[in-house]
C-alpha cells in the first residue's frame, strides 16, 4: 500500500519515470536519424563548431587499431588531455590526464598511466566496449577544460559540468554535476558525483542529491552546495536553447562546462538525458515540459525561449 | 492516435486468440489441463518368421468392432512387403503381408493406437445372424452330451444373457467323466472353454461367437490373448466373460477379432512366432482428439505444430515457452526495474536451467561467471584486443566446463554433464560487460547486476517449466498473441518502475 501512495504522491509532484521518458519526450521528439548526432561525440563536436558554439579543442582521433602506435607521439605534445570514447555511455570509459609523473600520466584520480596501458585503454576504446550497442568505436583525445572556480570549494577532482535539459529548444531544468572522491573525478551522478539544481532565473544553486539522498554540502569539501551564482548564465541557456536547431532532437540533454579562459563550452549532448536532475532541483519534469508544449506556438527565437525559461522556470522557495 | 491504434490492434490479437482458443478448447475438445488425458493405448505386433526362400504370405487380424475403443490410427512396417486388407465377414478384417521373394529371417510389424472412447458401444442394431449348430462328426457321444447340458440349463434360464451365465457355470463346475468334462476333452483352457460355450449356446438356439482380444496394460511386452464370448440377442451382440472380470478390469478389455481361427496364418516360412506389447501412450492423447475431427478440421491441424514430427514438436515446446521468458523478462525490467546483464540472456539461462534443474543451474551459472570472470582479469594483465580477449575466455570456459564435467561425473554428480548446456557465448559477453561494470561502477554494481540476472533467470525458470504454462503454449499456441498483445500494451506503458519509487522517494513530499 505504501507504494501506490508514494506513486500517487510522485506522480501529483510531476516526476517523470524512464518508461514515461521513453514513450512520452524521447520516443516521439527525437528523430531516430537525429541519434547518430548525439551518440557520436566527434559528430557532435563538428556540428557544434560550425554553429559557432565553442567545445574542447579536439587533439585526434584513434579510429583504427594501428593508429594506437602513434599514441605516445600524439599524446607528447599536450601536457594534459582527455581521452573519452565517442560512442560511450554514462561517462565510462572517459580518463581525464591532468599531467605528468616523469614518463607517466596522472589521472584525475590520482593512477597513474603508462604508455603501454593508455594504448590499452584506447584499444579497448576503438574495439567498443564502452559503447552502447557494442560497435566499433573511436577514441578521442581532447583539451581537457581548465575549470571556472567558481565550483572550486564544491568539487573534488575532476571537471563540474552543467546539464540542462532542453525541450522543444526550451531549457526546462539545469543541474551542475560535481565530482566527488566516490565518482573519481567523473561528473556522472551514476559513479557517485553529486547533483545540483539550479534555479533557471537567476543560475544560482539549489540542494544537491548524492546517490538517492538529497544533500546540502559537497561530501568531500564540507562546503555548501547552495547559492553558487553560475558565471554568464544567460549564455548558458542560450547555448542550450540554440542545442535544439543543432541537432534538431526534441527532448535532449546539454553538457556544458566552464572554461577558466574560454568560457562556456558544449561537452556532450544527451538524447537520453537522466532523470536523477528531477531530484537535484527537487522537483518533477512533467509540469515544466506541459507548460512548454503548451506555449509550444509563442516560443519561436532563441530570445524568446530563453526568456520563456527564466520567467516560468524560477525556483520555487522552499 | 498512436494509444487508440494499439488499443485497437492489441484487443484484435487477443480476440482473435481467445476466439480461436475458445474454439478448439469446445469445439475440437481439445484438453485444458496437462492431466486432462483421455486413455490412448499403443499396440505393437511384431511378427517373426524364417521365410524358405519363395513367396511369403502373412495374415493376421486387425482390431474391428473394438467396443469401447476406438483405432485412431495404425500404421504397417515391413520392409519389402505388399500390404493388403481383406474383410473376413463375421470375423473381422484381416491384413495381408506379402512379398514374392523372401529368405531369411523377416520381421513385421503392425502398430495400432486405440483410444477409449467417450460413449461406449454404438445405437445401430447388428444384421441377425445365422445360428449354425455344431456338427458333432459322428460322435453321438459328444451330441448327446451337450444336448443333455443344454436341455437342462434351458430349463433353469430366463433369457439368452443367463443362458450363457448358466452354460458356462456348467462347463466350469465340470467334474472328471461327466458330459462337460467329455466336451471339454483333455486339455481344458480358456480357448476350450470359450469355443465348447459358444457350441453349446448354438445347440440351444442362440446365436454366439468367440471373441479374440487383449487386456490392456501398461508397459507389457508379452501380451497374451484372451477369449470370451459373444451372444445375440435383442438385435445387439453381448459380451459375455468367462472369467468374470470386475467392471474396473474390464475397461482395459480390447476385442479384436471373432470366431476360432488363429491370429496368423503364414505360407512360405516356418519358426513363426509374435510378440504382442502394449503401453500407455500420454503424448499421443491430444494427436488422437485431432484425429477424430472431420475433414476440413483435419486439415486444419495438418497445417498446424500437431502435423509435425515428434522430434520437431519436441523443438517447439521448448520454443513456445520463450514468449512466456521474455514477458517476463519485460515486466522484470520496465515495470519492476530490476537491471539484468543483456536484454534476453536471463531467458537462455533459464532455458539452460530447464535441462539442469534449479539448484544445478544456479550452482553452474555462479561457476561459469567465477570461472569467467578470474580468467578475464587475468587476461586484463596482457592487455589484449577485444575479440581475441572474449575467444580466449571462451576457450579457457569451455575447457574448464568440460574438466569440471568428467571431474563431478567421476565423483558421481551426473547433473555435472548438463553443464554444456550453458550458453557460453552470451555468458561470455555477459562476463565482459560484467568486467566493464566492475571497472567502472566498482564490485557492488557489478554482482548486484549479476544477481539480479541469475534471479531473474531462476524465476523465468520456474514460469516457463509450469506444466500448465508448457501445456497450454503448446496445444494453445494462439494465445502467443494474447502475450503480445499484453507486451505491446506495456510498450507503452508510462507509469514508475518499482525501482523507481525508491529512487524518487525523497520527491514524494
Amino acid at each position: 500500500m505504501d507504494f501506490l501512495n508514494v506513486a500517487a504522491r510522485l506522480r501529483a509532484n510531476g516526476v517523470v519515470g524512464i518508461n514515461e521518458r521513453n514513450a512520452e519526450y524521447t520516443l516521439p521528439y527525437n528523430p531516430r536519424d537525429r541519434y547518430p548526432l548525439v551518440d557520436d561525440k566527434a559528430l557532435t563536436k563538428e556540428l557544434a563548431v560550425r554553429a559557432g558554439a565553442a567545445v574542447p579543442e579536439l587533439y585526434g582521433v584513434i579510429e583504427i587499431q594501428r593508429q594506437v602506435r602513434g599514441l605516445p607521439e600524439l599524446l607528447k605534445k599536450h601536457w594534459d588531455f582527455v581521452v573519452k570514447p565517442a560512442r560511450g555511455s554514462q561517462g565510462d570509459g572517459i580518463i581525464v590526464i591532468t599531467g605528468r609523473s616523469r614518463s607517466l600520466y596522472r589521472a584525475a584520480d590520482g593512477s597513474l598511466f603508462d604508455d603501454e596501458e593508455m594504448g590499452f585503454h584506447v584499444s579497448n576504446i576503438i574495439s567498443g566496449i564502452y559503447s552502447l550497442g557494442g560497435q566499433t568505436d573511436k577514441a578521442l583525445i581532447e583539451y581537457r577544460v581548465n575549470f571556472d572556480p567558481v565550483f572550486e570549494a564544491i568539487t573534488y577532482r575532476g571537471v563540474p559540468d552543467v546539464r540542462i535539459i532542453v525541450f522543444l529548444g526550451v531549457p526546462v531544468m539545469a543541474m551542475v554535476r560535481l565530482p566527488t572522491r566516490l565518482s573519481g573525478g567523473k561528473a556522472n551522478l551514476h559513479q557517485g558525483a553529486i547533483g545540483a539544481g539550479v534555479d533557471m532565473a537567476m543560475g544560482t544553486t539549489l540542494t544537491a542529491v548524492w546517490k538517492t539522498a538529497i544533500v546540502s554540502e559537497h561530501p568531500d569539501t564540507g562546503n555548501p552546495v547552495s547559492g553558487v551564482r553560475i558565471p554568464g548564465w544567460d549564455a548558458l541557456l542560450e547555448l542550450g536553447a540554440r542545442s535544439f536547431e543543432l541537432t534538431g532532437l526534441g527532448y535532449q540533454g546539454i553538457d556544458i562546462v566552464l572554461d577558466r579562459d574560454k568560457g562556456p563550452m558544449i561537452l556532450e549532448l544527451n538524447a537520453r538525458p537522466g532523470l536523477a536532475i528531477q531530484l537535484a532541483n527537487r522537483a518533477g519534469l512533467k509540469p515544466r515540459l506541459q507548460a512548454v508544449l503548451r506555449h509550444r506556438g509563442e516560443l519561436h527565437s532563441i530570445a524568446e525561449r530563453v526568456a520563456f525559461a527564466k520567467k516560468h522556470f524560477a525556483a520555487v522557495s522552499v | 492516435m498512436k494509444r487508440v491504434h494499439l488499443y485497437v490492434l492489441a484487443s484484435a490479437l487477443t480476440a482473435a486468440a481467445l476466439a480461436l482458443f475458445l474454439y478448439k478448447a469446445i469445439v475440437f475438445g481439445f484438453p485444458l489441463r496437462p492431466e486432462e488425458r483421455t486413455d490412448v493405448w499403443r499396440v505393437e505386433v511384431q511378427i517373426q518368421f524364417e521365410a524358405e526362400g519363395g513367396a511369403a504370405k502373412a495374415e493376421i487380424y486387425l482390431p474391428v468392432r473394438t467396443g469401447a475403443y476406438t483405432v485412431v490410427d495404425q500404421s504397417f512396417v515391413s520392409p519389402g512387403y505388399g500390404i493388403t486388407t481383406e474383410r473376413d465377414p463375421g470375423r473381422g478384417m484381416r491384413a495381408v503381408y506379402s512379398v514374392r521373394e523372401a529368405k531369411g529371417m523377416q520381421t513385421l510389424y503392425y502398430r495400432a493406437v486405440v483410444q477409449r472412447g467417450r460413449e461406449a458401444g454404438t445405437a445401430e442394431r447388428d444384421p441377425q445372424p445365422p445360428v449354425s449348430p455344431p456338427e458333432y462328426k459322428d460322435r453321438d457321444a459328444e451330441q448327446a452330451a451337450a444336448q443333455s447340458i443344454v436341455a437342462a440349463v434351458l430349463k433353469q434360464s430366463a433369457d439368452p444373457a443367463t443362458l450363457a451365465a448358466l452354460v458356462v457355470k456348467r462347463l466350469k463346475d465340470a467334474k472328471p467323466g461327466d458330459e462337460a468334462s467329455l466336451l471339454l476333452g483333455r486339455e481344458p483352457g480358456n480357448l476350450r472353454l470359450v469355443s465348447t460355450a459358444v457350441e453349446l449356446l448354438q445347440v440351444g438356439g442362440v446365436p454366439a461367437r468367440m471373441v479374440n482380444g487383449l487386456v490392456l496394460v501398461p508397459e507389457r511386452r508379452d501380451a497374451q490373448f484372451l477369449r470370451w464370448l459373444e451372444f445375440f440377442a435383442n438385435g445387439r451382440w453381448h459380451p459375455y466373460y468367462p472369467a468374470e472380470p470386475t467392471a474396473d478390469a474390464l475397461r482395459y478389455y480390447l476385442p479384436w477379432w471373432r470366431g476360432p481361427s488363429a491370429f496368423i496364418q503364414l505360407s512360405g516360412g516356418t519358426a513363426l512366432n509374435h510378440k504382442i506389447s502394449t503401453s500407455r501412450s500420454y503424448e499421443l492423447a491430444i494427436h488422437t482428439a485431432l484425429t477424430r475431427q472431420r475433414e476440413l478440421e483435419k486439415k486444419l491441424v495438418e497445417f498446424s505444430l500437431f502435423g509435425l514430427p515428434l522430434q520437431a514438436q519436441a523443438l517447439f515446446r521448448t520454443l513456445l515457452v520463450i514468449p512466456i521468458g521474455v514477458l517476463l523478462l519485460v515486466l522484470l525490467r520496465n515495470v519492476v526495474g530490476i537491471k539484468t546483464f543483456g536484454t534476453f540472456m536471463p531467458v537462455l539461462i533459464a532455458l539452460a536451467f530447464r535441462q539442469t534443474g534449479l539448484a544445478w543451474g544456479l550452482l553452474f551459472f555462479t561457476v561459469v561467471v567465477a570461472l569467467g570472470l578470474s580468467v578475464r582479469f587475468y587476461l586484463e594483465r596482457l592487455k589484449l584486443l577485444l575479440v581475441p580477449r572474449l575467444a580466449s575466455v571462451v576457450i579457457v570456459v569451455i575447457l574448464l566446463l568440460a574438466m569440471l564435467s568428467v571431474l563431478s561425473f567421476r565423483l558421481g554428480f551426473e547433473r555435472g554433464l548438463s553443464i554444456g548446456l550453458f550458453p557460453i557465448v552470451i555468458l561470455t559477453m555477459t562476463i565482459e560487460r560484467m568486467t566493464v561494470v566492475w571497472e567502472e561502477r566498482g564490485a557492488g554494481e557489478a554482482l548486484q547486476q549479476a544477481l539480479g540476472s541469475a534471479a531473474v533467470g531462476a524465476l523465468c525458470h520456474l514460469v516457463m517449466n509450469l506444466r500448465l504454462v508448457e501445456h497450454f503454449a503448446f496445444v494453445f499456441p494462439e494465445l502467443l498473441l494474447v502475450l503480445l498483445a499484453v507486451t505491446l500494451l506495456l510498450g507503452r506503458y508510462t507509469g514508475y518502475r518499482l525501482s523507481e519509487l525508491r529512487r524518487f522517494r525523497v520527491l514524494a513530499r
